[in-house]
């Protein structure tokens, strides 16, 4: 492990598991063990993620999939099997929060804990607490992650991805400045490409070349991002580990193996992805006000289309006949390479009182059915009653 | 082209037509007003492409002509001039400018050229006939709250004026509803009005109509065809297309068998209503009511920002009755009582709602109600 004079004292940490989507796979499949293996959907899809052996070839996460292959053709190619994920992401976020309550999720397989103050309690400091915690999970899940340990957010992040995969990697107050010294401004999380342009023209690449900038220039030629770059460029970051990031939209998308201008599919498309996006939201007990469709030509350019509702729902029959509806204004832009729907301007649920619609008096029978249906495939699985239309 | 007019005439007469201007505009000639000087009248016209204003103004006209000008900029400097004002509008076509003079001011605007201005096709109307503005105020006025914004149900965008049979006979009448409450207001049929087709009037020719409706006793011509509606006084003709969608059938929502009757005093009503409504959530603004042998109580309950209740006295004489409603579409239906009693008829916590005006059968307001 590492040796460090601060390693006591350090509780900000953040975890990453190493390749998550591909090793629960190997695990779920031992002949996978020695193979390449790479998650992702169809030959038209992109890379989700990699294992570290189609990595070694160079295959990365996003990356289109024929480039993949071209890299990589005995890659073993598997389709997301998301509600295994979703489980297993589950069993470690017990884990966790066996350690601290504080833990922000960035996704499924990545988190922020804050252990400030754990230390009596569990009777070990966190840097002991940690290592412990990827044991577990090494022993009871068969899985491996990596840890980054530090005393704010952003070096958490950045020392995670210091010793991918089976990390542990501690980055001390006193030596953050040495660290990041000739370190890329690309380490901030957020910095893109664009934003890393504007940067070069800068004459921007390392964080020493943020220090010789004095806040003022920063802000006034970055704006709010200036500002941050100022402070993160001396290692602070004042960001808590918040556990309650209020969740802003609910969308789902899906990009097509072949293009498509076919009515009837869209169709089924909608209804599903509606169908998603409302479950997401019923089981967050959210409802949303403002419903988008979001289309992609055969030529890349994409067409978001927003509608407001009177009323917020989480019913995925009205998602599904707003997005319908949007979709109709739309549809002699055919063929599509991807179609997607989302629920915003999200409120509680029991904000969601609904009047019914007086020029659609079934409405309101609708969403009766529809909860009745839900009731059922609690009970039964999802899989328990499904309509018509989500079959095309 | 030169003219004087007197700046009171002028800021009227440009006043309506800049309205009909869209501020965000991608045709730079949209952004501008036509004016047209002969004889002794000068005409202002203005378009979005869908309405278009034509105003008529008396003037001194010296040299007969027309161009075109920022539509929005001439009516803000005519609104800074001095009341009592003489002003001078002389067009110079081969420098391209417009130049504005008052008393001491004067001004230089760019101009484009007439040639270029959108003039909507005339076209033949299968029905023309003559209404009094106090009746088309009411007919609009009532129901015009009840448009929906709704882009997706885009035919109720606007007020279904239509003929229908109404108590006594043939009537001309106005719809407007977003799906959550309806209005339906008669009047008298027109002489003349009885081949009218229905139309749907726009949002926006609704507001612009209103404009031309301040004089109780001036009569309105009203020209209406499948496709385009005018309405016109002396000075000002309003024509817009229609929207071009079936209005759905409003008469299967308007509900016959409820029995249960409140009778209220609307403007306590509404402001018991507003009151309550203080504390309810942003989104929902449910206000339950709860109904009882001549009692009413309105509340609210709202776990985030907290509850209210007030009681009023009221007539009702059926079984106890519990409903909710958006206190915003409560709010609405009660304004447009100004006469007499408001009247509920209820059926059910979960069926619409009627309220008209004592039993004032013109006017019929169907609201639906609210799980609460």
């Amino acid at each position: 492990m590492v040796a460090n004079a601060e390693l006591f004292d350090l509780s900000i940490a953040h975890m990453d598991c190493d390749a998550f989507y591909a090793s629960v796979e190997k695990r779920d499949d031992p002949s996978l063990a020695d193979k390449p293996v790479i998650i992702g959907g169809g030959k038209r899809g992109v890379v989700s993620t990699a294992c570290y052996i189609a990595r070694i070839r160079g295959v990365r996460s996003a990356m289109p999939m024929f480039q993949a292959l071209k890299l990589c053709p005995e890659a073993v190619i598997i389709k997301p099997r998301m509600d295994v994920y979703v489980e297993v992401s589950r069993q470690i976020r017990a884990m966790m929060e066996d350690l601290t309550p504080a833990i922000q999720p960035l996704s499924l397989d990545e988190a922020f804990m804050d252990l400030g103050g754990t230390a009596r309690l569990h009777g070990a400091p966190p840097a002991v607490m940690l290592a412990r915690l990827t044991k577990r999970m090494k022993s009871e899940l068969g899985l491996t992650g990596s840890i980054g340990l530090s005393h704010n957010k952003f070096l958490a992040k950045v020392a995670s991805d210091l010793e991918k995969p089976r990390g542990f990697s501690v980055i001390g107050k006193a030596e953050t400045g040495a660290f990041l010294h000739d370190k890329p401004v690309r380490l901030i999380w957020g910095i893109g490409p664009s934003a890393q342009e504007s940067l070069d023209r800068a004459g921007i690449r390392t964080f020493s070349d943020l220090l010789r900038w004095d806040r003022l220039a920063l802000s006034g030629r970055f704006g709010s991002m200036g500002d941050r770059l100022w402070h993160l460029a001396r290692g602070e970051d004042k960001r808590r580990v918040s556990a309650h990031e209020p969740v802003k939209s609910i969308s789902n998308e899906t990009t097509f193996h072949e293009d498509t201008g076919d009515p009837d599919i869209l169709d089924g498309h909608i209804w599903r992805l509606a169908e998603k996006v409302s479950d997401r939201a019923k089981a967050r007990g959210l409802a949303g006000r403002v419903v988008t469709l979001k289309l992609k030509r055969a030529n890349h350019t994409t067409l978001t289309r927003r509608v407001t509702l009177r009323e917020p729902t989480q019913i995925a029959d009205t998602i599904y006949r707003t997005a319908r509806a949007v979709f109709d204004q739309s549809a002699q832009q055919a063929p599509f390479r991807l179609i997607g729907t989302g629920l915003s301007d999200l409120c509680s649920a029991s904000e969601a009182n609904f009047s019914g619609d007086l020029l659609d008096p079934q409405a309101a029978r609708r969403a009766q059915a529809e909860r009745a249906a839900d009731t059922l495939r609690g009970r039964f699985g999802a899989s328990a009653i499904v309509k018509g239309r989500a079959l095309r | 082209m030169k003219i004087s007019i007197e700046r009171g005439a002028l800021l009227k007469a440009v006043a309506q037509a800049q309205s009909v201007v869209e501020r965000r505009n991608t045709i730079p000639i949209l952004a501008n007003v036509l004016i047209e000087a002969e004889g002794d009248t000068v005409q202002f016209r203005a378009t979005d492409l869908d309405i278009e204003v034509v105003d008529k103004a008396p003037a001194q006209v010296e040299r007969a002509g027309a161009t075109t000008v920022a539509a929005t900029t001439l009516h803000e400097i005519v609104r800074k001039l001095p009341d009592g004002a003489l002003v001078t509008l002389s067009a110079d076509s081969a420098a391209g400018r417009l130049s504005v003079e008052a008393g001491r001011s004067s001004f230089s605007l760019a101009t484009l050229p007439r040639e270029d201005f959108p003039v909507m096709a005339s076209s033949e109307y299968q029905s023309n006939f003559s209404a009094p503005a106090k009746v088309l105020r009411r007919l609009f006025d009532k129901s015009k709250f009840a448009i929906s914004t709704e882009e997706t149900r885009y035919y109720l965008n606007g007020v279904y004026m239509h003929v229908s049979d109404g108590d006594g006979g043939r009537v001309l009448r106005c719809v407007a509803t977003d799906g959550h409450r309806l209005a339906r207001i008669d009047a008298d049929l027109p002489q003349g009005a009885e081949d009218m087709p229905g139309v749907i009037v726009p949002r926006k020719t609704v507001g612009e109509l209103r404009k031309l409706l301040e004089d109780d006793d001036m009569a309105i011509a009203v020209s209406v065809s499948e496709t385009k509606v005018r309405f016109a006084t002396p000075d000002i003709t309003l024509t817009s297309k229609v929207i071009d969608g079936t209005f759905p059938d409003y008469t299967r929502v308007i509900p016959q068998g409820n029995t249960k009757r409140l009778e209220v005093d609307a403007s306590e009503f509404a402001q018991a209503v507003d009151r309550v409504a203080t504390v309810s959530s942003e989104r929902s603004r449910a206000v339950k009511l709860q109904l009882d042998e001549d009692r009413l109580i309105l509340s609210v309950n709202a776990p985030d920002s907290g509850a209210a209740e007030e009681e009023l006295a009221v007539a009702y004489g059926d079984e106890r009755l519990d409903i909710g409603f958006n206190a915003k579409y409560l709010l609405e239906i009660a304004s447009q009582v100004d006469r007499e009693n408001a009247v509920f008829l209820f059926n059910s916590s979960g069926d619409p709602t009627l309220m008209r005006e004592g039993n004032d059968e013109t006017a019929v307001y169907v609201v639906m109600p609210m799980r609460v």
